[in-house]
């Protein structure tokens, strides 16, 4: 053992950040190696909520699968519906009815917001301010109203059905949710200057946690926090499904890739998302929500994947058939993992107050990556 | 009636302090309790606690309960005795301060010649609470929390010891009774406004107040120093808090704010008593205010901000009152 070793060994203690830490956002267990407040080399340490989700997929009818999809990511349960419906639609080649994609973009637009929300309000708690969430809280409650109204459930929805959605939306749902856009685009201004300006938030997360473009691309980070380091990479530009090639809207990006880009990303999305949900109510063509598929349909031999951009980055389903209607093969591929394996190499020598921080702009959602 | 002649009047008069200091100490840590969750529903845009009593006001007496009834778990492999000295030891420095607050011109204890410095003196053993609380608990996030708050509470101790000073220099004696006097109409808060913002900067750090509650950052350290603590323990640390609290307000309105002087009111023997306690109170106000404003500092940044930035001011605001006295003089 050399004498740098040595001395190390002397030093260091080991930190179990987690499984029960406030920072944690879950079940996940991150083993620390400390020298003092600076953390050397960090272990996120997975497992404590497996449910084998993908295991599940396998072993139950395809229409039997649909609940699953919202459990993983409750944050995005609606847009972890409309990527496994998408799939198994495009297994079947089935056509969705116009009105009923502009129901899901809709819907999903509605359900990324709520997930911005949250992830605003929690990510400065995780900085010590406890009011904004307070705030954020406030305005989720009007959006998980909207959708209650519409899809029967407030948190893990099971609203997309292959062939359409569940039920056609109304005008009660058209003028709440253009109600809703109209106040949160007042709130925006109480965030930014609750927030956005103050000078203890900016010292916090400036020049924090950089995600080189060249880092992001190595671990595969998709989402906001890449688009914070200057990529464009956006599912729904970039792979376009749905109706979102027929939309007018940006893809945020930021300059460094610091955790302050990362905040401002999802804060412009925000906007971003409420213009595409003006659009779509705007041009929402009449018609059926729902076409017929019979539930015991069967897959047709073959393999497909289907990618949707989460509130956190991509997320893509791929289904082997051999031709029942059970899935041979589902594979999941969740954002939250891949954007958690970048924790290792991004916090070493890291404070513990900025390790707690960098793990709130990833966004880690622990259910989706343990599923 | 016996029994009063046969005992000196000074030790009836020792009996009688001690009690009703313990009981303001529980009655201001009630109204802060009770004020800290009103405001934060305020600011939060929510009611606040609402169920317990007309506007939710007895919802301290079950918190109380509450706390009283619960078990104090000790961590195994913790120092027993230091465990539960430690809160006991969080609570007795801050009752002995109140022997020099002069609430009016004639309620006071003992109007001590020193009594800023034994004011300050005491209120600095808070500390050692802290450190000790954090250290026995055998729990790292505790010692991390410990540690954070000796070095915070060091490092501010000078910025606002030295402000002070230069008030000091002003009114040229260390007697609580005396600063008052000194001021006049004049409050020293026009004459030396810089001083008085870094107080009020560093009071905030050293009662672990947000933004600079780094000893407990409950986002970091889960709890910090009182991590391993339940019930009454933890309910002794919150009660040393609000009285450190009510202490370093006390002091910036005898110091900065011309403690009981003000305008006569209608209750004219007692209108001394009420301008203190309002002045002290919207101090509170505000402390609570920030709290539930900004996010949290981070700790490295905490210690440079008071050391490139306190110190050095507050060295020169001493200097320029330094000068100026003299001038005047």
């Amino acid at each position: 053992m050399s004498q740098l070793e040595q001395t190390k060994k002397e030093h260091t203690f080991y930190l179990n950040m987690g499984p029960q830490h406030p920072s944690t956002h879950g079940v996940l267990r991150v083993l620390l190696e400390m020298d003092g407040e600076h953390c050397l080399e960090n272990e996120p340490v997975l497992g404590y909520g497996h449910r084998m989700q993908e295991k599940m997929g396998e072993s139950r009818t395809w229409a039997g699968f649909m609940p699953n999809t919202a459990r993983m990511d409750y944050l995005s349960a609606l847009i972890y519906n409309h990527g496994y419906v998408g799939l198994v639609e495009r297994m079947l080649g089935i056509e969705c009815p116009r009105r009923a994609e502009f129901i899901r973009v809709i819907t999903d637009e509605l359900n990324r917001v709520q997930s911005h929300l949250l992830w605003l309000g929690a990510y400065l708690l995780d900085l010590g301010a406890f009011t904004p969430i307070m705030y954020t809280f406030d305005d989720r409650e009007q959006i998980l109203d909207i959708l209650e109204d519409v899809t029967g459930s407030r948190l893990t929805y099971s609203y997309h059905r292959v062939g359409g959605v569940a039920r056609d939306i109304d005008d009660k749902f058209i003028d709440a949710t253009r109600a809703f856009i109209k106040r949160l685009r007042s709130r925006f201004v109480i965030y930014e200057e609750l927030v956005n300006g103050n000078i203890i938030f900016l010292k916090r997360v400036k020049d924090i946690a950089y995600f080189t473009a060249d880092m992001a691309k190595r671990y595969g980070l998709t989402g906001p926090c890449l688009r914070g380091a200057g990529i464009p990479y956006d599912i729904r530009k970039a792979e376009p499904y749905s109706i979102y090639p027929e939309l007018d809207f940006e893809i945020p990006v930021g300059e460094k890739g610091d955790c302050l880009d990362a905040y401002m990303v999802r804060f412009k999305e925000m906007e971003q998302s409420l213009r595409i949900i003006e659009q779509c109510l705007d041009k929402l063509p009449e018609g059926p929500s729902r076409v017929k598929v019979p539930r015991r349909a069967k897959i047709p031999q073959g393999d497909a994947s289907y990618s949707v951009e989460t509130g956190h980055g991509e997320l893509a389903y791929y289904m082997v058939s051999d031709g029942t209607d059970v899935p041979y093969r589902l594979k999941i591929r969740v954002p939250s993992f891949s954007n958690l394996s970048l924790l290792p190499e991004l916090c070493r020598g890291m404070l513990l107050a900025d390790l707690a921080m960098t793990m709130g702009t990833l966004d880690l959602v622990i259910p989706e990556i343990d599923r | 009636m016996e029994l009063l002649n046969i005992l000196p009047p000074e030790l009836l008069r020792i009996v009688i302090t001690a009690v009703i200091i313990v009981a303001f100490t529980f009655l201001n840590c009630m109204i802060l309790g009770y004020a800290e969750r009103k405001l934060a529903g305020f600011f939060q845009m929510r009611p606040g606690p609402m169920e317990v009593g007309p506007w939710g006001i007895l919802q301290l007496m079950i918190d109380g309960v509450k706390l009283i009834a619960k078990q104090l778990i000790i961590p195994k492999d913790s120092g027993k005795f230091l465990f539960r000295i430690a809160p006991l030891l969080a609570f007795m420095p801050v009752a002995l301060s109140f022997i020099v607050i002069p609430f009016s011109e004639k309620l006071q204890v003992r109007d001590l010649d020193l009594g800023l410095v034994f004011m300050l003196g005491i209120m600095a053993l808070h500390v050692v609470s802290t450190l000790l609380a954090g250290w026995v608990s055998n729990n790292k996030y505790a010692l991390f929390g410990a540690i954070r708050a000796v070095a915070q509470n060091i490092a501010y101790e000078v910025p606002m010891l030295l402000s002070l000073l230069s008030v000091v220099f002003i009114s040229n004696t260390l007697s609580m009774q005396g600063i008052i006097k000194a001021q006049g109409p004049l409050w020293n808060i026009f004459v030396q406004p810089l001083a008085f913002i870094i107080y009020f900067v560093a009071a905030i750090a050293e009662t672990n107040r947000a933004p600079f509650d780094l000893p407990e950052a409950e986002s970091e350290l889960t709890a910090g120093f009182h991590t391993e603590y339940s019930g009454m323990g933890f309910s002794l640390f919150v009660l040393g808090e609000y009285t450190n609290m009510f202490f370093v307000c006390a002091i910036a309105t005898v110091v900065f704010l011309g403690g009981w002087s003000g305008p006569p009111l209608p209750f004219f023997a007692y209108s001394g008593i009420i301008w203190f306690f309002a002045k002290v109170y919207f101090l509170l106000f505000v402390m609570i205010w920030v709290r539930w404003t900004y996010p949290r500092t981070r700790f490295d940044q905490l210690l440079n901000f008071c050391w490139m930035y306190l110190i050095p001011f507050s060295l020169v605001n001493l200097l320029l009152t330094a000068v100026g006295v003299k001038l005047v003089k």
